[in-house]
């Protein structure tokens, strides 16, 4: 009797386990199965109040997508965040790269202090800077133009860049520069010769996350880009689709959807490194 | 000389390492000297630092001390009278209690649910590696793009939600909740909202912190008879504390600075229901042209930062030491 009650009792948990990730992830991720729906559906469907609103009550259509990539700017705010994001990303490394190799290795106790300083000036947020910053933006004749965005993004993605190279640099054994400079290499081309190339993982998640930091930001695009032609997706169409009181749902929904899920495959493949980012340390 | 030096080599490599190599130091290329290179490699990302957030943030110090406007050239020094004007507004004192609200609720919805969604996905189920990319994928996209479908689906004629809540008979059939026409619905969505964004981040988080419990700290609470609730707040949850508080503080900051779920969202309507301090600091110093006025709203938001700060340094401290 025990053993079948203790039987039940499993089924029950596994029921209750079931039950509870199901919940969870049909509340994570409806918004997106909601995108994929009215990215498809005619407006006669979208906009018809007697029809059950979750599933095709006509036929798939196609318009939705032809309107967004045909008579709104979208490929140009795509074309803007991949150059916005590319610029950033590169200064990111150039600025970013040598200051966590050092930090992991040149500089001893004043290094990790300052390695946590710059981690928190990442803390200091957009919405706490977008005016000062506004000012300098207009003061070196930025605004309005995407060179503002390549100016001002750094400003998160290098402290949170130097914090996560800092770390990796760190778990990588110090023998294997030493070996190579006893060999002659000079302590610069044994960083480029030897330890860049095992890093290559590190840099890496670094490059995705500062990418990805670029594609989600919305304070600083708001505040400095106002022409349609110079903005970024996250910002041009949730402002451009919506005209008045014309919200163009069909077609915001398919650029929610196509903008975020290439960024999402890019982040799950990355996750782990970007939770010991997080994590200070605290778990070991 | 050499040759003595030679000789007594092995004696010397019995030395501590940094004096030997210090005295090489002196004789190598300047770019091989650490005293030298160090400094050289951390110096470009500490300027830029110093030129785009330490700048801005003294910047917006002094703006906020002055009557700086959007199409001023000139400004004069105003003493504190931007923060007394802010602190006397009515509006202001709201967005500073909706800000608290805003951030206190949602931040203890994330951290109890994202307790249990880690607890969960500590088991093995099956489709466990779909829901784990189902789960990020909040956090992920852009956050004005997740945010516009949650406007529509909460929209006043179309919104599923509502067709939902009927067709299970949770609202009436007259009832059609006007999510953003409501005081008290419109500050619970853009809760739900951003804990919607947030939980998966808090999740993951937590997750590691659980993964890092040794196996065996469980089974012997099992072993002595622990039940679930005993088990999880005497052993598990003690356990978790410095996790949770990373995962708690950047939530916090990410709700309490936050601005884009609420402009997309409400725009801090209706009649100011949602409005928080980022959001009045936009109105009032970018939309509203007072520069000066919008800068010292922001800078509320500098104590709690300030605060969060120095608890995360207690926090890193304290793991360095362990």
């Amino acid at each position: 009797v025990t053993v079948r009650t203790r039987s039940m009792r499993r089924m029950g948990q596994r029921a209750g386990l079931y039950a509870t990730v199901t919940a969870f992830a049909a509340l994570l991720a409806f918004p997106f199965y909601w995108m994929v729906l009215a990215t498809f559906k005619s407006d006669r469907d979208l906009y018809d109040l007697k029809n059950n609103p979750l599933i095709f009550n006509a036929r798939p259509t196609l318009a939705n997508l032809a309107l967004l990539f045909e008579k709104t700017l979208y490929l140009t705010w795509l074309w803007n965040t991949l150059l916005v994001g590319c610029l950033v990303v590169a200064l990111t490394l150039i600025l970013a790269l040598p200051a966590g190799y050092a930090l992991a290795r040149m500089a001893g106790r004043w290094g990790e202090r300052l390695g946590i300083a710059i981690f928190l000036t990442y803390l200091v947020p957009s919405t706490l800077l977008f005016i000062p910053m506004s000012r300098i933006v207009a003061s070196v004749g930025l605004q309005d133009s995407l060179w503002s965005l390549v100016l001002v993004y750094p400003s998160f993605t290098v402290p949170f860049c130097v914090w996560l190279l800092m770390g990796f640099f760190k778990s990588i054994p110090r023998d294997i520069e030493e070996a190579a400079m006893v060999d002659g290499c000079s302590r610069l081309r044994a960083i480029v010769r030897v330890i860049m190339p095992i890093s290559l993982a590190g840099i890496l998640s670094a490059v995705i996350f500062a990418f990805t930091l670029t594609i989600q930001e919305f304070v600083y695009a708001l505040t400095f880009i106002t022409s349609s032609g110079q903005q970024t997706v996250g910002v041009g169409v949730p402002t451009n689709l919506v005209r008045g009181d014309v919200f163009f749902w069909g077609s915001l929904m398919a650029a929610c959807l196509i903008t975020s899920l290439p960024v999402a495959l890019l982040y799950n493949v990355f996750l782990n490194r970007f939770i010991a980012g997080f994590t200070l340390g605290a778990i070991k | 000389v050499e040759q003595v030096a030679a000789q007594t080599a092995p004696a010397r490599r019995e030395a501590p390492l940094s004096g030997a190599s210090s005295r090489r130091r002196s004789r190598l290329p300047l770019l091989d000297r650490e005293s030298f290179l160090g400094p050289v490699m951390i110096l470009p990302a500490v300027l830029y630092v110093l030129a785009l957030v330490a700048f801005p943030f003294g910047l917006s110090l002094y703006l906020a001390v002055s009557d700086a406007k959007i199409a001023s050239t000139t400004t004069s020094f105003v003493g504190l009278a931007n923060f007394r004007i802010a602190l006397d507004t009515p509006t202001f004192r709201r967005a500073l209690g909706n800000t608290l609200i805003f951030t206190l609720v949602s931040q203890a919805l994330v951290l109890v649910l994202g307790k249990i969604l880690a607890t969960c996905l500590t088991k093995d189920f099956w489709g466990k590696s779909i829901l784990r990319f189902l789960i990020l994928l909040p956090w992920v996209a852009p956050i004005s793009l997740g945010t516009i479908a949650w406007k529509w689906m909460l929209d006043s004629l179309y919104s599923p939600v509502n067709w939902v809540l009927r067709a299970v008979h949770i609202i009436g059939p007259n009832d059609w909740p006007m999510w953003f026409g409501e005081k008290d619905l419109a500050m619970a969505a853009v809760i739900a909202v951003h804990v919607w964004r947030i939980l998966p981040f808090a999740t993951v988080i937590i997750l590691a912190g659980l993964t890092s419990i040794p196996k065996e700290v469980q089974e012997a609470a099992d072993v002595d008879g622990a039940g679930f609730w005993r088990r999880e707040f005497h052993v598990v949850l003690p356990l978790l504390r410095p996790i949770l508080t990373v995962a708690g503080l950047f939530g916090i900051i990410f709700a309490f600075t936050d601005m884009t779920v609420i402009y997309v969202l409400t725009r801090g309507g209706p009649a100011q229901a949602t409005q928080v301090l980022a959001s009045l600091a936009f109105f009032t110093g970018i939309l509203g042209g007072d520069l000066a006025g919008g800068a010292a709203i922001s800078l509320f938001l500098f104590p709690v930062l300030l605060v969060v700060a120095i608890v995360l340094l207690r926090v890193a401290r304290r793991a360095e030491v362990t």
